[in-house]
């Protein structure tokens, strides 16, 4: 079997993440001769339907309150327990947060190696499989040899492709509470507070981002200016956060937040792999920077050559002045 | 309180990344070295709890001689001991660094917190942190933005699909952090001096090995066109209008 664990939507429906992950699950089942599991925490809930659809006939419920109420690696603990007891062929998982945390308490657990961040999987016939993964969100890819008797995987979004796939016939749901261990201490949660409701930098549709080159905290109104008359969000690279100019909120790329908006006005950023990264998903890139050669102005769709201070009251004007504001 | 933190040392890579002849690794005959963000924070914060609780702050990596530098550079920033875990790798697998820092753990004295990196800066397994709670069967929270006190117990804030969330664990605990927990000091020269001369305990690694091995690296295949420059200065604002326009973006 290949396992897949599945995560859901705070309304139940299955994740577009978990969508890839079973579609990138049953190519690799095939190639095996294997059938698809899955597993998930809580209530059924449309689930069982919605895997039948897509060719997935068995479906493991883990519960305990801990698995709603605990850290992940309570997930890891009960996930570590139902993959002993099925010995799969593999074992995948999305690359969220969750999952990822899950899977790795899991790997120690049963003493096996995990391959996390992996955009491709191929199984060897006796001897190790070969994974490829993202080094550090992609700053490189990475192509390993996973030798273990199950192998654990977590897998990028934007892999496969999802192709038609055959119902399967029927659907067996297995509700299993795990034994988590009374000797075990463990983190709990004890507070959940829900996001503010408003434009985040990873739904702004427009980011309009500044780095060394804007110069200073202040340096950021002309930014913002921008930003709202085009009704996107402002962001910024790693030195903006070091110097204090922006709160890490609003940090673009590897260790701040990977965006993909449709637009991406990167104002006075070199373009470094580890911010890069951040922003590589963008539909289109405008460079506003006083060096042609910077790696930044040579991705990006558009380019202006020249000082953020010069060129962003220059936009600004023309954007009022045509729309008469 | 006595916190622990785990640093690895990694290449500092620019806009271009150089691989070597054989391609398993990043060619670093130019390059200088660094820890990661996340771990930077994860020193600030632990030299931060012990300035406040009158305790201690260590750092601790897993790798040959030369990763001293990055132990050297977390005492620079305040940290008051650190250690070195022998292992001839400077990227080892994540299970032998696991097991490397778990084995190391139980030499030391103890510890009430020990603080990780979500995710090397380098590799980026995000899994090490994990392995390490659950060989010594301790609490672990991960994405860690927020760490409070609260006698023997701690407070973890982290960020969620659906909004904040605290998770109260006993300690000792374990946490998995994220840049953005702290603004990071710069090292003083005194600093720099201190860190200079302060000894560092070298342990004997286990010599374990795990079972994932890097055959090759590769840069990601990249399709972008070529760049349109719009003009210089002031006067492309009209040409960045017109795109913004056709965009859809402005009217
Ligand atoms: C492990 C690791 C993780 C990292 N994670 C991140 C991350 O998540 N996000 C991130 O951003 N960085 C990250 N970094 C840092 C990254 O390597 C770069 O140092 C950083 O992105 C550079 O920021 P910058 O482009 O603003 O500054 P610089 O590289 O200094 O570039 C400034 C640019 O501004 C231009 N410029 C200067 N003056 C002007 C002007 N007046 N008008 C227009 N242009 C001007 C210059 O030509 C130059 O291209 C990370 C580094 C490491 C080692
Ligand atoms: N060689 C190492 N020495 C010490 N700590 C390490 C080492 N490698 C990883 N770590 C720690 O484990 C965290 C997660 O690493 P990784 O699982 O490789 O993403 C890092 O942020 C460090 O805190």
């Amino acid at each position: 079997m290949v396992l897949v664990v599945v995560e859901r939507d705070g309304d139940g429906t299955l994740t577009e993440d978990s969508a890839e992950v079973l579609a990138a699950a049953r190519d690799l089942a095939e190639s095996l001769g294997v059938p698809v599991g899955a597993v998930a925490v809580g209530e059924p809930g449309e689930l069982p339907d919605d895997l039948v659809k897509r060719g997935v006939g068995r479906l493991h419920l883990l519960a305990h309150e801990l698995l709603t109420d605990g850290s992940p690696a309570c997930l890891g603990e009960a996930l570590a327990g139902l993959v002993a007891d099925l010995r799969p062929a593999a074992v995948l998982a999305p690359s969220t947060d969750r999952s990822t945390e899950a899977m790795a308490w899991a790997a120690a657990e049963l003493g096996m190696p995990l391959a996390t961040a992996c955009t491709e999987i191929r199984p060897g016939d006796d001897g190790p499989w070969e994974v490829t993964r993202e080094r550090a969100g992609g700053v490189l890819l990475e192509d390993a040899a996973l030798t273990a008797p199950i192998r654990l995987c977590t897998l990028r979004p934007g892999s496969p492709s999802p192709s038609e796939t055959a119902a399967a016939d029927e659907m067996t749901v297995h509700v299993v509470v795990p034994e988590l261990r009374a000797s075990v201490p463990r983190a709990r949660l004890v507070e959940r507070r829900e996001r503010a409701a408003g434009m985040t930098l990873t739904t702004a549709p427009v980011v309009v981002a500044g780095g060394r080159g804007v110069g200073s905290s202040e340096g950021y109104a002309v930014l913002e200016e921008l930003a709202g008359l085009v009704g996107g969000a402002v962001g910024c690279s790693r030195v903006a956060t070091n110097n204090g100019w922006r709160p890490h909120a609003d940090q673009v790329g590897l260790t701040g937040t990977r965006i993909s908006p449709d637009l991406y006005v990167a104002c006075g950023i070199s373009g470094a792999t580890q911010h890069w990264v951040g922003c590589m998903n963008a539909r289109s890139i405008l460079a506003v920077n006083t060096d042609p050669e910077a790696p930044m102005v040579t991705r990006a769709t558009w380019a202006v050559i020249g000082d953020v201070h010069e060129v962003l009251p220059a936009v600004v004007d023309e954007i009022r002045r045509r729309s008469g504001r | 309180m006595d916190v622990l933190v785990c640093v690895k040392r990694v290449p500092a890579v620019g806009a271009e990344i150089l691989l070597t002849a054989d391609g398993t690794a990043i060619d670093t005959r130019h390059l200088g070295f660094t820890i990661g963000p996340h771990e930077e924070c994860a020193v600030e914060e632990a030299v931060r709890i012990a300035e406040r609780t009158g305790g201690s702050a260590g750092v601790l990596t897993v790798g040959p001689p030369e990763t001293e530098e990055q132990l050297r550079y977390a005492l620079s920033m305040g940290a008051d001991h650190a250690v070195r875990v022998d292992t001839p790798e400077t990227d080892p697998d994540p299970e032998a660094t696991a097991a490397a820092v778990t084995g190391a753990l139980g030499e030391l004295p103890p510890y009430d917190l020990v603080l990780f990196g979500e995710a090397s800066a380098d590799a980026g397994h995000a899994q090490v942190g994990f392995r390490v709670a659950c060989a010594l069967r301790r609490p672990v929270v991960g994405g860690v933005k927020g760490i409070d006190l609260d006698g023997d117990r701690v407070l973890l804030r982290r960020e969620s699909p659906e909004g904040v969330e605290v998770h109260e664990a006993p300690l000792p605990a374990v946490a998995a952090v994220l840049e953005g927990l702290n603004l990071p000091r710069y090292p003083t020269i005194k600093g720099r001096l201190r860190a200079k001369k302060a000894p560092i305990r070298v342990l004997d690694g286990p010599g374990a090995t795990g079972g994932l091995r890097t055959l090759r690296l590769r840069h990601r295949p990249e399709a972008r066109a070529r760049t349109v420059v719009l003009g210089h200065g002031a006067a492309a604002a009209p040409a960045v209008v017109d795109v913004l326009a056709e965009l859809g973006i402005v009217p």
